[in-house]
């Protein structure tokens, strides 16, 4: 009986590891989960992109559920998503607020005028701080907020319609009715 | 006189500070400041290469994390503050270096464990063949 303990023992640390690993196989290890969600909005304080006079703050974040996308005209796979936000955001069902992150104002103005504008209003963060500060490490990211100006889910990557089908449209869903 | 040249330079390679990758800000003129800040930097990873600190990462967003650390020493931060402003945004992957805490103690003991397990298997063997020799003899 000892002796057989022997042999298997060995054999289901083996195994144990060998299931740890299988999983690693299928993990991204480029996603990192934001310690921010359920928290509320980092304080903030941006010029707006169209009119550099007027702020953009966390207080225009509260009172309704939005979605706040960032993004940037060096960042090509925001060339792919907007197209997506554009048929999104004429579906009226959330505002979506634009984070321009690390950008040039004018070819910043000049993209959207030629490829469209789906956001409600862009935030224009040239150097990057604000976006440290709501814990980004790359374009494109997409934060849904709550109407309390609560953080409630992250997608790190470009917005596909099945993204907005499958994570985004559920969850909005579930935030109406929580009446949040 | 190549040969003198290369040991030459290479002591000098050795006498020489690591360059890190450059940025515009000025080192700090207090000492225990500037320790903190290159400290900070060796243990803080560069989230967009992943497998680079940003002391060594050319990225951008490791030279905005610079940047930003950078501000926060000469704010007179303490290292404790900044390693917790940064993970409370990024979480506990920014460190290089992470913290004792349920869901990690297997990543810190494990090594340990898998050792002891080692030993006593050696032992355990070691006095098997002992025995059996003793056997032989008599």
């Amino acid at each position: 009986m000892r002796r057989r303990l022997f042999f298997i023992l060995p054999m289901l640390v083996l195994l144990a590891l060998m299931g740890f690993f299988w999983r690693g196989l299928y993990l991204n290890p480029t996603i990192v989960s934001s310690p921010l969600i359920g928290k509320p909005v980092p304080d903030f304080s941006l010029s707006r992109l169209h009119n550099p006079k007027a702020t953009f703050d966390q207080n225009q974040l509260k009172g309704q559920i939005s979605l706040v996308n960032v993004w940037a005209t060096w960042c090509v796979a925001c060339r792919d998503e907007q197209q997506t936000l554009l048929v999104f955001s004429k579906q009226n069902v959330v505002p979506i607020y634009g984070l321009d992150y690390k950008d040039d104002r004018q070819s910043a103005l000049q993209w959207l005028a030629e490829r469209g504008n789906p956001y409600a209003a862009v935030a224009f963060d040239p150097i990057g701080n604000v976006a440290i500060n709501w814990g980004v490490y790359g374009a494109p990211e997409t934060f849904l907020i709550d109407a309390r100006g609560i953080i409630r889910y992250k997608y790190i990557g470009p917005i596909t319609p099945a993204v907005i089908r499958k994570d985004l449209l559920p969850r909005i869903q579930a935030l109406r009715r929580e009446g949040t | 006189m190549r040969t003198w040249f290369l040991i030459g330079a290479c002591l000098l390679l050795m006498v020489t500070r690591v360059a890190w990758a450059i940025d515009s800000e000025p080192p700090f003129s207090d000492p225990v400041m500037e320790h903190r800040y290159e400290h900070l930097l060796q243990e803080i990873r560069c989230l967009q290469c992943m497998d680079e600190n940003i002391a060594n990462s050319d990225a951008p967003l490791a030279a905005d994390f610079r940047r930003q650390i950078h501000a926060m020493v000469a704010e007179g931060r303490s290292e404790q503050q900044i390693r917790q402003y940064m993970v409370n945004r990024y979480g506990d992957f920014v460190l290089y270096d992470p913290p004792l805490q349920a869901s990690t103690w297997l990543l810190w003991t494990g090594p340990f464990l898998l050792l002891g397990i080692a030993i006593l298997v050696v032992i355990l063997v070691v006095r098997r063949r002992a025995r059996m020799d003793e056997g032989r003899e008599i």
